[in-house]
């Protein structure tokens, strides 16, 4: 499988207001994702990660550097809405991204302004609201629906389009944990059956630890890019960054600190307790 | 001394409806002055509901809330006062900033109370202060400020009021780690120094187990249980029970204790797990044995 | 609570007019309105009484609904009826008090408006309540959609409404938050005097437009994202389909219009 998403060299800064210096907020960002890989993208407020996906599909330019998302170049603008159409975008507040009073409706938005003839669209809508269990709510209001199943609806607007790339932009930020459970499953199965690659913006480490490969930005740039394992049992680098590690590698990192012998890199809840077991037998 | 009492509090939305719906269902609770609760229970618990009776933003279908000994809703005329005596933070409440400066939006509350000048500007400096806001941020148009720092101006907003009990309803929502760990410390700042009782919902038991002396559940628009903390995570396998996550170090000393380790404590905390297992280990083991 | 506002009048139903196509069914409106202004006897706004009891036992609406319709309206209806009934004209003086003067065509006058306008009123109600506002728009574009020749920006007129249509709950939902945050830090909304009241409506205006400009602009850009490029080449998922029972309709919509002009004609040739 080749490479769906080639970041070069990027840098971005917004237009400055009078009297003050543009600041970058992407210092050069280089970064490639293969085709059906789901990374996760973490970064505390202001690394600088949404800007990034906000260049995956278009809606900011770089500054400098370039971005090709399935071949196309996204500052290229006479290919903007093919390069939407292959890499859909999914925001955090469900409320504002969902245009019709009717769920069926909204997820046929990107369909109707596409042209897709209607027989299409209704097997492409019907699928998509199977796909992410909504097929029942298709005929409901958006506004009789809980956070969780708003979001649904949103992410089978964008499979509608079937898109060969998924950027979600904190999609669970305001959201229970129910309804982070429900949209967390979603996009793991669209990963594994659709074989839809996937970029998970989030600050949830929690969720990190569900994707196959971690990219840690602070302060505009890239600082770690490896599997969850990996990333977490770098306990001190992460906390120097002001994010979370799983409790339980930060347990297995304190112990060894104190001299016992436990492996580094535990993420889950049973690595855990089977190195704790060892120490007392 | 008891600050909040609810006697068989119930709630029904829509009554005589087909969508009629008790929300809180016969809730008996006592709160004691100066204490720092955790209020959970998932969405649809009526957790919601109910926080929205302390300070008479509803009225009870039936039942009573008295707060520091009197019945909020003896004189409706006087309800206004109740929601100085305790003060509500929505989800979300930057969205009700609205003033120009963050100093006159922090004392609108004050404002609205009566006091005078002198008073307001007291008590705008000290929340300020212990929300970690600094001074010079005080004359700045609220509307220039970071995401994070909108959310300190609206809760300094309602602490300003110095209710003797505040609610907060899920404070840290949408902070990343960082925020929502100095939130929290901004928190018990203002608690240590008024020694105000502080309600706080939350989702996330991890959060609750760091900073609540007690913890409050609500299930299916009955209350679960009101405890302390260790004696509400004792009963760690019950809440899962209920759908609400229980902190990872907790799920892991359940399954220690399965396997034979048993430390005869319940677990709930990262702090206290290190503290027992060196302790149970031995102490610090020596260089170069790892 | 304002929650518990019900906007639109619409009633969901099954019956046959509700199944009825919205385009058909304003089309049938718009002509049912002309044939309450063609009527210029009680005789011919009988006939249009007869279509409109038919058209609401035909969409099982209760009743109650229309008159409930009718009650904003009473001052207006009352109002037209002393108007005539004083200064028109005509015909044997039935009472007559110092200048005040009430004659036989001012009574006749009167009756006739009140019957015509509130046939107008329960008449078009019938369209609310058996149409969603949406599908309702969505019909209204498209027997405008021919007005996109000379430049009448019909889709973009229509999404619009439809916007506004999805965001009224969700808005309705906000200002209910932000009254109950404001009233929490003491602000009297509902209750002070009427200075204050407005005086603390701004921090309740405030938070909401803001909030609005910038739902709005997360809006803007996540149909940007969804390929949204203005109304050409759109197809639609909502078919609208018209069937045999709407040509019959509009048939007997026709026949009825015809039979209010002939009407006339005949009483205005024996001179009723």
């Amino acid at each position: 499988m080749g490479k769906i998403i080639e970041i070069k060299d990027l840098r971005f800064a917004y237009a400055a207001q009078e009297g003050e210096k543009a600041e970058e907020v992407l210092r050069g960002i280089s970064l490639d994702i293969e085709e059906g890989e789901f990374t996760a993208i973490l970064g505390h407020n202001g690394s600088g990660k949404s800007t990034l996906a906000k260049h995956i599909n278009g809606i900011l330019v770089p500054s400098s550097g370039k971005v090709t998302v399935d071949g196309i170049d996204t500052a290229d603008e006479e290919k903007i809405f093919e390069l939407r159409q292959r890499a859909g975008m999914v925001f955090q507040n469900p409320d504002n991204q969902i245009v019709s009073s009717v769920v069926e409706e909204d997820v046929a938005f990107a369909l109707e302004n596409l042209g897709v003839p209607y027989e299409e669209m209704r097997r492409r809508v019907d699928d998509a609201l199977k796909a992410v269990n909504m097929y029942d709510y298709r005929l409901h209001s958006p506004s009789q629906l809980s956070g969780g199943q708003k979001q649904r609806v949103a992410i089978a607007g964008i499979i509608a389009m079937e898109p060969k790339c998924i950027i979600l932009d904190e999609p669970t930020a305001m959201l229970d944990p129910q309804g982070r459970k429900e949209v967390m499953a979603v996009i793991r199965k669209m990963n594994r059956e659709k074989g839809i690659t996937i970029v998970l913006i989030t600050h949830y480490m929690d969720e990190a630890a569900q994707c196959g490969r971690v990219v840690v930005m602070d302060k505009g740039k890239v600082v770690m890019d490896d599997t969850p394992r990996a990333v977490f049992s770098q306990v001190e680098k992460m906390k120097r960054i002001g994010l979370d590690v799983p409790q339980v590698t930060e347990l297995a990192w304190e112990l060894r600190k104190k001299g016992y012998d436990v492996p580094a890199d535990i993420i889950t809840e049973d690595e855990c307790v089977d190195a704790i077991e060892k120490l007392f037998r | 001394m008891t600050i909040l009492e609810t006697q068989d509090l119930t709630y029904t939305y829509s009554p005589g409806t087909p969508f009629e719906k008790t929300a809180v269902d016969c809730v008996n609770l006592k709160i004691e002055e100066g204490e720092l609760v955790g209020v959970m229970g998932h969405t649809g618990s009526g957790k919601s509901t109910l926080i929205q009776h302390f300070n008479g933003l509803l009225k009870p279908t039936s039942g009573k809330v008295i707060l520091d000994g009197e019945d909020i809703w003896a004189d409706k005329k006087k309800i206004r006062d109740v929601r100085f005596k305790a003060g509500l933070v929505f989800q979300y409440p930057e969205y009700q900033i609205f003033e120009e400066t963050v100093y006159k939006d922090i004392a609108f509350g004050p404002k609205n109370m009566g006091l005078d000048e002198d008073e307001i500007k007291r008590r705008v400096y000290e929340t300020a202060h212990d929300i970690g806001l600094k001074e010079e941020l005080l004359e700045r148009s609220p509307f220039d400020l970071s995401g994070g720092q909108k959310r300190r101006v609206a809760i300094a907003g309602v602490m300003a009021m110095e209710p003797k009990l505040l609610i907060l309803d899920e404070p840290t929502a949408g902070l990343d780690p960082a925020g929502r760990d100095k939130l929290l410390e901004h928190i018990k700042a203002y608690h240590r120094r008024t020694r105000n009782t502080i309600l706080i919902v939350s989702h996330s038991m991890e959060d609750v187990a760091g900073f609540a002396d007690k913890i409050l559940v609500m299930n299916k628009a009955k209350l679960f249980c009101y405890d302390d903390t260790s004696a509400v995570f004792s009963r760690a396998e019950e809440i899962a029970g209920i759908g609400l996550d229980v902190p990872q170090i907790t799920k892991v000393f359940v399954e220690l204790k399965k396997r034979g380790l048993d430390f005869g404590r319940d677990v709930y905390t990262l702090e206290y797990a290190k503290k027992l297992l060196l302790k149970e280990l031995g102490g610090e083991r020596g260089a170069g044995r790892c | 609570m304002l929650r518990d506002i019900t906007i639109g009048q619409y009633f969901p139903g099954n019956s046959l007019i509700h199944r009825l196509d919205p385009r058909f069914k304003i089309v049938m409106t718009l002509i049912y309105i002309v044939m309450l202004f063609t009527g210029s006897s009680v005789f011919c706004l009988a006939l249009g009484a007869v279509y409109t009891i038919i058209a609401i036992a035909l969409s099982k609406i209760p009743v109650k609904m229309f008159f409930k319709s009718l009650r904003p309206l009473l001052p207006f209806l009352v109002l037209t009826a002393v108007l005539n009934v004083l200064f028109l004209d005509g015909g044997d003086v039935l009472f007559k008090w110092k200048f005040i003067e009430i004659t036989e065509d001012g009574v006749r006058t009167s009756v006739f408006m009140i019957i015509r306008i509130v046939l107008l009123i329960t008449g078009s109600s019938l369209l609310t309540y058996t149409t969603s506002p949406i599908t309702l728009t969505d019909a209204i574009e498209r027997l405008l959609s021919p007005l996109k020749k000379i430049k009448v920006p019909v889709h973009e007129l229509a999404m619009m409404m439809s916007i506004a249509l999805r965001f009224i709950p969700t808005l309705i939902e906000e200002t209910d938050k932000i009254m109950s945050a404001q009233k929490a830090r003491g602000a009297e909304i509902d209750s002070g005097s009427f200075m204050t009241r407005a005086k603390n409506m701004i921090s309740i205006l405030v938070p909401l437009f803001i909030s609005s400009f910038r739902r709005a602009d997360e809006l803007a850009t996540a149909m940007e994202c969804r390929c949204y490029r203005g109304g050409d080449g759109r197809t639609r998922l909502r078919q609208l389909r018209s069937a045999a029972r709407d040509y019959i309709a509009l048939t007997v919509t026709v026949v009825f219009l015809a039979g209010t002009i002939v009407l006339n004609i005949l009483l205005k040739q024996f001179g009723i």
